[in-house]
């Protein structure tokens, strides 16, 4: 096996051990980097230098017999959208291509103390507005499984990066799916947390009451691993939750014996991929052999929740973006006639068509006149998918959905369709609009190579439950696993 | 739902966006088609449903009021497109 193959608690009980060093495992990551990301495009910017400086602290550090613990040494990616002191931050946009960060977000920070690796900055769909990754101003990242098609998005990078050994994990973030889709599409694992579990200080910010920030990592314990080091109250951001953090790996084996498992009838929608249908089902027959018991639910209102989705995201999009004015950072036009010309024509030539259409869509549906029809209407729905899934959890301890309707898709399939693009996050989405926790773990192929991801949402702040379920099926599945030739 | 092309003028004009002739029809059909499609929220009848504008029952979270140094204002000023000692720079902004 090579060592960019390595799940992070391999490598990480092989560098404790003293087996293998920071420093050879981080050079190994970087010349698959330089090996294979022409292909994929999955970062934005290498931090070379940074990460081999980093690798030899860590090698001193744990030769010293100072061990910081599971991430100690181990080379991650990081979304282009969370900010990293000294290195640029592009959030895949044209507005941000010259930001240089002068902090750290939280869970930089946290990555960064837990002594881990940054090997680089993945790319994304533009201020992760996207489900394709082709919406970036760096240019689309590509699925390794079949370069003809998307990762999915907006954290494609992190989710191909992670997939093809380019890290050994990465951190995305999830506003509709961005973590999720992205996994399933590209055959990793990928975690969205409870909204308020993880801090969004230093995490650019595209819709604030949905937003939160997970690990893609190659296993389920991996991802575990990640979160215990990114969750906790931060006094920088008053929506995190002061509230315990549990060792998610500690009941990752818990026996799931008579765990009633919710399977939902609205999730297996009509027009859906039949492989993904008959995939997923094939997976719940294995969780259902573990002594789970399935049983049929009711979320009535989930094909409203995309509807809604789409009103509250782009008008938080549209405030949240209103900061990019040319005048403290970011793109400046040139040649201004006056203040107004200036913000005018450098949002004009700064932001991407989606990024517009939305900030468009969002001013409108905000606008004088609209505001009750629009975004007051979209919130009173949005109470109405938040009860389904209080009602569904009175009766069951976890949901079973597939996380998305098809497998990845050819790249410029969608993209001049936008409602069509937006369909792909039809299974995601309720998940954040009611805050609750999501996971995606792959659970199989299609007959054309393509993986395939099953979803487990759990209760809000109970993420150990969906990570012992996933955790369980990862263990017990017994689909025929394939081989990623890049 | 409609969306004119004078709404859409004006939703630009709001957002601060400039569009051209050709982004004026495309958004104005894709803006009309996403609407048409989002209507569907009004089959909902939800008068007596109360709004979720966030998850989280947040209440307001204070802190010490101490001065700390965050970043310097040099370090503030060195993603600026233009500035000049401690300030921003921006064409003129009231009109002779």
């Amino acid at each position: 096996m090579e060592f960019h193959d390595l799940t992070i608690r391999e490598a990480s009980e092989k560098l404790r051990e003293k087996e293998i060093s920071p420093v050879e495992l981080t050079k190994a990551v970087l010349d698959r980097i330089d090996g294979v990301d022409g292909k994929l495009n999955s970062y934005i910017t290498v931090l070379r230098e940074n990460a081999t400086s980093r690798a030899k602290q860590a090698e001193k550090e744990i030769m010293s017999g100072n061990y910081l613990g599971p991430l100690h040494g181990v080379p991650l990616g990081l979304k282009d959208i969370f900010v990293m002191k000294g290195a640029p931050t592009t959030s895949g946009s044209l507005m941000l291509r010259n930001f240089i960060s002068p902090y750290n977000a939280t869970v930089t920070q946290k990555l960064v103390d837990a002594g881990s690796v940054i090997v680089g900055k993945n790319n994304m769909d533009e201020f992760a507005m996207g489900s394709s990754n082709e919406t970036s101003y760096f240019g689309p990242v590509l699925n390794p499984w079949d370069l003809e098609r998307v990762p999915g998005g907006s954290s494609g990078g992190s989710a191909a990066a992670t997939a093809a050994g380019l890290c050994l994990g990465s951190l995305g973030t999830d506003t509709g799916g961005s973590i999720r889709q992205p996994g399933a599409l590209c055959g990793v694992v990928g975690m969205k947390p409870t909204y308020g579990r993880v801090s969004r200080y230093g995490m650019i910010a595209f819709a604030s009451s949905l937003d939160q920030a997970g690990p893609l990592t190659r296993t389920v314990e991996d991802a575990a691993i990640i979160l215990n080091t990114i969750s906790g109250f931060d006094e920088n951001d008053s929506t995190s939750v002061k509230m315990d953090v549990p060792d998610f790996t500690k009941n990752l084996d818990r026996d799931i014996s008579g765990m009633k498992i919710g399977v939902p009838k609205e999730y297996f929608i009509e027009g859906m991929d039949s492989e993904v249908e008959e995939t997923v089902k094939a997976a719940l027959e294995v969780i259902k052999s573990c002594g789970a018991e399935l049983v049929e639910i009711s979320l009535p209102h989930t094909q409203y929740a995309i509807l809604a989705y789409y009103i509250i995201a782009p008008s938080e999009a549209s405030s949240n973006l209103a900061r990019y004015d040319g005048v403290r950072y970011g793109y400046r036009a040139k040649d201004s006639k006056n203040i107004h010309d200036l913000y005018f024509k450098s949002r004009s030539e700064g932001f991407g068509e989606e990024v517009k259409r939305r900030i468009m869509l969002g001013t409108y549906a905000l606008s004088s006149g609209y505001y009750d029809a629009f975004y007051l209407k979209a919130q009173r729905v949005r109470t109405l998918v938040r009860e389904d899934f209080k009602n569904a959890f009175e009766k069951v301890d976890a949901i079973i959905t597939p996380t998305a309707p098809e497998v990845a898709f050819k790249l410029h399939e969608k993209v001049d369709d936008p409602v069509r693009m937006y369909l792909s996050d039809i299974l995601t989405i309720p998940c954040n609009i009611a805050g609750i926790p999501g996971i995606s773990i792959p659970c199989g192929f299609s007959s054309g190579g393509l993986p395939i991801g099953l979803q487990v949402l759990g209760k809000s702040f109970d993420e150990e439950t969906i990570l012992n379920v996933a955790n369980i099926y990862e263990k017990n599945s017994d689909y025929t696993r394939k081989e990623l030739t890049l | 739902m409609k969306i004119t092309k004078e709404d859409v003028i004006q939703t630009a004009d709001l957002a601060r966006l400039e569009i051209n002739e050709e982004e004026l029809e495309r958004f104005s059909e894709q803006l009309g088609h996403i609407l048409e499609y989002i209507e569907g929220l009004n089959e909902l009848d939800t008068t007596d449903i109360e709004p979720t504008s966030h998850v989280l029952d947040l209440s307001t979270l204070l802190r010490e009021d101490v001065v700390k140094q965050i970043i310097t204002s040099k370090e503030a000023l060195r993603n600026a497109p233009e500035s000049e000692d401690d300030f921003f720079v921006v064409p003129k902004v009231i009109e002779e």
